[in-house]
């Protein structure tokens, strides 16, 4: 990577006080926040709101302790947030904020104006039901709608993950061909409020891995520019061809950035999807999120009962992994596609992009609408899936949707 | 700072595409002349995006940028911000016109004043949505013409008065709050040198006539501006910390028939309703100077 970027400002490091490498039992929003110390970001502007309070409650600690001497804006609503933020990255600084639900609905408009303009800003989203009815557990219908506004989208398994990927997400976002801003999402409660053990690196380490913001364009008065001007037709297609670039460009600083985190670190995300037992699987499943833990325990189980059945974690949403699906699925005889979200009179958002992806493969595929409004996913729910793929197997598909443990709903 | 002595410079340049006798460029170019080139200024949506920030002919010398409508307020906050982490010394300016301001702007501007950002906000107030065709705003005087608030034979134009926002800015209690008319240039560029120097949120409120929206010929902007103040219907004051340190009084008050006379918006006015307007502005009268006009 060539060294075009712009030095701007004096320093650009916030973080006061060193952090040593150390193994923590905390919560998905604290090791959301942590990571976001961790990453020395410069300007932090968020908005509480339920499951993500706790990210904007520690990195206040942070603050206040002096642990940072970054800037953090209270705004006045997530609207305000992610203006904030767009603002701040503008003027060159690495910038950050949180989010979740009905906030993200709020910044909505916003969304592909962070995108259009470039600035790689890092959003962890604690997924959570959207109104109505209003509800506060785990639902993916907060961050699906967002799939076309330009920014990358990836979802979580653990708190580790969760503390690894908004360190890699600037990294990822950062990167010259990239440029993008970046979301990644939490379950809610299930990661946000629940504690596992994370391993987190010193800050040295993460200074090392991730090397200060050089923006290309950058509101600085020794060299003005106009950023998000009144642009008529001759000149929008052209911008919009080059976000689309831009996502497609990061398939592979994807691969790269999880390759020399896994060197790093230890720790290996593999890029886009993570495999699991696919080598020889006759069915497969496709997770996302923390329903990933269990489908594990299930492939586990049944391959000991000499079931072939396989997983595939669907990381990134967007930029969508569809080469990479070809290719995991081409010998696999079912294919089952998980959603925690619906995209109505359709069927789940991860299914349509998956079916799309496999075009041209003769074999079924098959839709699980699960955990929806924040409904637990037990083992036994999982199995279903399992057992109604393999049932597909032997020519007993009797629904290509299936709304799993639903009142009313058959099967 | 007299007008003789206005630096050279420019930093908003000619050659935009406002409508002739617009007063927006006027305030935006004598602004810029004081704040000079370490100034990023923002502008949400409004005339002067469109005029002075359409690509490729932009008209800012200076770092420009732009991101919606309704985010002046939190936009600024987060480029000073970032300057102040930056440690560069910087002034960022919002440019907002009356409807960014009064109405879908409003929260974001109330809560940067609360945080006490360190930025200067300017409301460029024509009264109206020019940009998008003259629909009514809250800043809309009573009983004006605007597409939105036609004089129909029911309904004689807008119902409601203009909203006070600069009062609602002072209740905020920041560092200064001034009041402005370019019909009073002097006073005009004094507040904006005193804006430069105070650390904090400025709110700065321009009143800034429009020859398209409210219909008049646009040799006449600057006397309409001047008449604005002479009638009491725009009041000229500073304000430091919520409190009024320096308050404007005409001369000579002149009645509000002879301000909206020339002015289409206003053409379709009865006695009666010229009668409600003059009740509206003498009850300002006594508020802001403390006795009857």
């Amino acid at each position: 990577m060539p060294d075009k970027g712009h030095k701007y400002g004096e320093g650009g490091e916030s973080m006061i006080q060193k952090l040593e490498a150390k193994k923590m039992v905390i919560t998905g929003d604290h090791a959301a926040a942590y990571a976001a110390l961790l990453a020395d970001v410069e300007v932090v502007a968020a908005y509480p709101i339920t499951p993500q309070t706790l990210i904007v409650e520690d990195f206040a600690t942070f603050v206040d302790d002096g642990i940072t001497d970054a800037e953090f804006i209270m705004v006045e609503s997530e609207h305000s947030a992610m203006s904030a933020v767009i603002g701040s990255e503008a003027a060159g600084a690495r910038s950050f904020t949180a989010t979740s639900s009905q906030g993200l609905a709020l910044m909505h408009e916003m969304l592909p104006i962070a995108s259009g303009l470039h600035l790689p800003i890092v959003m962890p989203v604690v997924n959570r039901t959207v109104a109505a009815p209003i509800g506060i557990w785990c639902e993916y219908n907060d961050m699906m709608p967002q799939r076309d506004t330009g920014w990358m989208q990836m979802y979580s398994e653990d708190n580790q993950e969760v503390l690894d990927m908004v360190i890699m997400g600037y990294k990822i976002a950062e990167n010259h061909d990239v440029l993008l801003p970046i979301m990644m999402g939490l379950d809610a409660f299930i990661l946000s409020h629940t504690v596992e053990p994370v391993e987190a690196p010193s800050s040295d380490e993460v200074a090392d891995f991730l090397p200060p913001y050089k923006p290309i364009a950058v509101l600085d008065p020794d060299n003005p520019m106009a950023i998000g001007t009144f642009t008529p037709p001759e000149y929008i297609q052209e911008l919009r061809y080059q976000t689309h670039r831009c996502m497609k460009n990061a398939r592979k600083v994807i691969y790269d950035v999880t390759k020399e985190f896994a060197s790093k670190f230890g720790r290996n995300y593999h890029g886009l999807i993570e495999e699991y037992e696919t080598d020889d699987a006759e069915v497969i499943l496709i997770t996302m999120g923390t329903v990933t833990g269990t489908a594990r325990d299930v492939v586990d189980a049944y391959r000991k009962q000499g079931k072939k059945v396989g997983l595939i974690k669907l990381r990134f949403f967007r930029p969508f992994p569809a080469e990479e699906l070809r290719k995991a699925l081409q010998n696999a005889e079912v294919i089952g596609v998980f959603d925690r979200a619906v995209s109505y009179g359709v069927g789940g958002p991860a299914w349509i992009d998956v079916k799309s992806a496999l075009y041209g493969f003769d074999k079924p595929v098959l839709n699980f609408l699960a955990g929806i409004g924040g409904r637990d996913i037990v083992r036994g729910d999982v199995e279903k899936m399992f057992d109604i793929m393999l049932d597909a197997k032997n020519g007993k598909a009797k629904k290509e949707i299936v709304w799993i443990n639903t009142r009313g709903v058959e099967e | 700072m007299n007008l003789n002595d206005l630096p050279e410079d420019e930093y908003f340049t000619s050659g935009h595409t406002a409508c002739p006798g617009c007063v927006a460029p006027i305030i935006v170019r004598n602004m810029m002349k004081i704040l000079g080139k370490n100034t990023v200024v923002y502008t949400p949506a409004n005339c002067l995006l469109v005029f002075g920030g359409t690509y490729p002919y932009i008209a800012w010398k200076v770092p420009y940028f732009h991101e919606a409508f309704e985010n002046t307020g939190s936009s600024i906050s987060g480029a000073a911000r970032a300057f102040k982490k930056k440690r560069k010394d910087v002034t960022v300016v919002g440019i907002a016109g009356d409807g960014g301001t009064y109405d879908i702007g409003i929260q974001a501007l109330s809560g940067a004043a609360e945080r006490n950002e360190d930025v200067i906000y300017v409301c460029y107030d024509n009264e109206a949505y020019m940009n998008t065709g003259i629909q009514r705003s809250g800043s809309t005087p009573y009983g004006a013409s605007t597409t939105t608030t036609p004089p129909g034979k029911k309904i004689p134009g807008k119902l409601e008065h203009k909203k006070d926002m600069a009062e609602i800015m002072r209740a905020h209690e920041v560092p200064y709050v001034a009041t402005m008319s370019v019909s009073h240039i002097a006073d005009f560029l004094r507040k904006v040198e005193k804006a430069k120097k105070i650390k904090g949120f400025r709110y700065l409120h321009v009143f800034s006539p429009c020859p398209t929206g409210w219909r008049f010929d646009p040799s006449k902007s600057i006397e309409i501006a001047r008449k604005a103040v002479d009638s009491g219907m725009w009041t000229l004051y500073e304000a430091e910390y919520g409190e009024i340190m320096d308050i404007y009084k005409p001369k000579k008050k002149i009645p509000v028939e002879e301000y909206i006379k020339g002015q289409g918006r206003f053409r379709h006015f009865t006695p009666e309703m010229i009668e409600e307007l003059q009740k509206w502005v003498d009850k300002k009268w006594e508020r802001l100077y403390g006795e009857k006009p």
